[in-house]
């Protein structure tokens, strides 16, 4: 134990004393958060807008207003003809362009039907379907107000809830995303440096030359990083509560559990690597290379995995990223209890041990 | 603690470290790094490795200190074979590998307490082993080892070398790169060491630093071709040998070797060191140099060193294969 002791003290000194790693470790998390939080943001928010207003009448100019004034869009150019929205789109000044056609209020106030015309740029899909969605919304609670009290024959109303994120705010998905990724990305690079770098630096050969076990080596090379792994989960947490205001709907204490079960699987995963190459650098391509896109794409924080064709699906189920990313949404967001995640924490755990004891078996107690 | 005692008296009449033709190849067998080495040490002896960069070296020390298998061959340390009981030999060896290979970024005195823990114990309990070494480097202790001089590096790595009180040393080239003063201040401690019982073996490119050794063994190429004493060595391969000094040292050493009488010559600093065939011809030389045009030309015979031994010896291993 005493020996495990001297180890890990050893382990924490080399990591506090490499400044490069621990600008990583701590200045990563936060970088990606607030990324994130601020600047990959897919909400609509203050989308600038076209406005091309053929009517220029009460009706019209009410309906400016309230695309204006609310929080989704700003109104940054009017326009005088057809032909500039073309030119308007090609310099990237606006999402959308709303088009009111002459005589709107007139249309609207006597034949009870009038139309607006919204053209998109869809050289990106996903932000002008959600830009349009939104500006549909608008003009819905507009006309809503306007006809409120007037009766319809027939009409279907929907009404949509939205469950555990009423308000889509996207900080629900990529908080778990980016907590997944960060772990695997830092759980897995830095450790699978850590023993090679003993094998590079020469000091494997002196303490291959000493009465110690693989075991303690390559346990207490993980410890350091589990606890500052451990930090940075704590660090993403408390941006996310109080930065991007979003709660932890399920229960902490559990979440943590999970957390510091998800780094574990990494760490294993990194120190497997470390045995079983000669060079940093090929430990660091491998970690990046062969585990951070593959964690990437199958953890289903970027891409729906339902929507992968089904070798594809069957692939995602060994990457480690897919579970974790599910129970982070469901304790955090959907607020579950252990029962839910016990299926996913359970094949962690035995991924976990797979690593661990294949990183142990391959630690090579010679020099080839 | 008295068994480690009773174990220690029991193979104190046989050698400590026993290698029996061992063969071990690199890149699939295509490289011979050891060709049928066999060696015997004895307990408490100063035993010095000395060939030039390639000569398996290291790599002996590699298969002795249980860090690679021999192909071939057998080899023990302290009677435990080296690969069947290698956990055993770990315990009771201390090593210093070629290469500075201690922890860059901790210091002094980090480093030191790091290998007392590993090998189960501290600095305090073994500090009469270490102690005229490390008084040199004490007032750096918190230095960090990636800082300090290339004489210093080599202290602290052998203060962690025998730090658990060794019973086998291995040293690999542990002068190489230090300044001359350093290299002397270096065998001084071994002295020493070996004056506690301990027994060393240590590997040198310099040939002046066999004398420094009980016995020597002359590598080269994978094979062993002379072990004994300094003394039985120089006496067994004496062979008239002389200086021959001139002006123009380049051309010179190419001229006395067209020399039709002269069987080798090798430059030794200023000097060349030249044998002949069969006798003496140093006036029939002087005379060829002279039709040559060289000027200012001396020749003495002069009492042939290891490193003449070690060329004739050398000379002869490359005739044979």
């Amino acid at each position: 134990m005493k020996l495990f002791l001297a180890f890990v003290k050893k382990e924490f000194q080399h990591l506090l004393r490499d400044r490069r790693s621990m600008m990583i470790l701590i200045g990563l998390p936060v970088m990606m958060m607030l990324l994130f939080g601020f600047a990959l943001s897919s909400e609509v928010k203050n989308s600038s807008i076209g406005i091309l207003d053929n009517a220029k009448d009460e009706s019209s100019r009410m309906l400016i207003d309230r695309l204006d004034h609310s929080q989704y869009f700003s109104v940054v150019k009017f326009l005088d003809r057809e032909q500039e929205i073309d030119q308007t789109f090609r310099r990237g000044e606006v999402r959308i362009v709303v088009i009111f056609p002459p005589n709107f209020d007139h249309d609207l106030r006597h034949s009870n039907s009038a139309q607006i015309r919204f053209v998109g740029d869809a050289s990106d899909p996903n932000t002008s379907n959600i830009v349009i969605n939104y500006a549909s919304a608008v003009v819905r609670d507009f006309q809503n107000e306007l006809f409120g009290t007037m009766k319809m024959p027939y009409q279907i109303t929907t009404e949509t809830r939205m469950l555990y994120n009423p308000q889509l705010k996207s900080s629900y998905n990529f908080v778990p995303g980016v907590m997944t990724l960060i772990l695997m990305l830092l759980g897995a690079m830095m450790t699978s440096v850590s023993i090679v770098k003993e094998k590079e630096m020469g000091t494997m050969e002196i303490l291959l030359v000493s009465p110690m076990k693989p075991l303690l080596v390559v346990l207490s090379k993980a410890v350091p990083y589990l606890a500052l792994c451990f930090v940075d989960v704590i660090l993403i947490l408390l941006m996310a509560v109080f930065i991007l205001d979003m709660p932890i709907a399920g229960s902490l204490p559990l979440l943590l559990a999970e957390s510091l079960l998800f780094i574990l699987t990494t760490l294993a995963l990194g120190l497997l690597i470390s045995a079983n190459v000669e060079s940093q650098q090929v430990a660091m391509f491998i970690s990046l290379v062969g585990f951070l896109m593959p964690a990437l794409v199958f953890s289903g924080f970027m891409f729906p995995i339902e929507n992968m064709p089904k070798p594809m699906q069957i692939i995602s189920n060994i990457v480690p990223t897919k579970w974790y990313y599910s129970i982070v949404r469901a304790i955090m967001v959907k607020g579950l209890g252990f029962s839910y995640v016990a299926k996913q924490t359970g094949i962690l755990v035995v991924m976990t041990v797979i690593f661990f004891v294949a990183a142990i078996k391959k630690f090579k107690v010679r020099l080839e | 603690m008295a068994e480690p005692v009773e174990a220690t008296s029991e193979v104190e009449d046989m050698s400590r470290v026993s290698i029996q033709n061992i063969t071990k190849t690199y890149e699939k067998g295509t490289v011979t790094a050891l060709d049928d080495v066999s060696l015997e040490v004895e307990s408490g002896e100063l035993f010095g490795l000395i060939g030039p960069d390639g000569a398996g070296k290291t790599t002996l020390f590699r298969i002795l200190t249980t860090l690679l298998k021999p192909d071939e061959g057998k080899a023990e340390v302290n009677g435990f074979d080296v690969v069947d009981d290698f956990w055993e030999i770990r315990k009771i060896v201390g090593y210093m590998p070629g290469k500075f290979s201690l922890y860059q970024d901790l210091s002094i005195i980090e480093n030191l307490n790091f290998f007392a823990t590993v090998f189960e114990t501290t600095v305090e309990e073994n500090y009469h082993l270490i102690k005229d070494i490390y008084v040199q480097i004490e007032p750096f202790k918190d230095r960090l080892a990636g800082a300090l001089s290339g004489g210093m590096k080599q202290k602290l790595a052998l203060c962690c070398a025998l730090i658990h009180e060794p019973k086998v040393l291995f040293l690999d080239e542990p002068t190489t790169g230090v300044d001359p003063v350093s290299r002397k201040e270096f065998w001084d401690m071994l002295d020493l060491l070996k004056a506690r019982g301990i027994t060393i073996i240590v590997s040198t490119p310099y040939m002046d630093e066999a004398s420094r050794c009980d016995r020597i063994a002359l590598m080269q190429d994978g094979k062993i071709m002379e072990i004994d004493r300094l003394e039985n060595i120089l006496e067994k391969h004496r062979q008239p040998t002389y200086s021959v000094k001139g002006t123009d040292r380049h051309r010179l050493i190419q001229d006395i070797r067209s020399f039709d009488q002269t069987d080798s010559c090798f430059a030794f600093g200023e000097d060349n060191h030249v044998v002949f065939k069969d006798s003496p011809a140093t006036d029939s030389l002087l005379h060829f140099l002279g039709e040559k045009g060289h000027m200012n030309l001396t020749v003495h015979e002069v009492m042939p060193d290891i490193e003449d031994v070690f060329i004739k010896l050398m000379l002869e291993q490359e005739n044979h294969g």
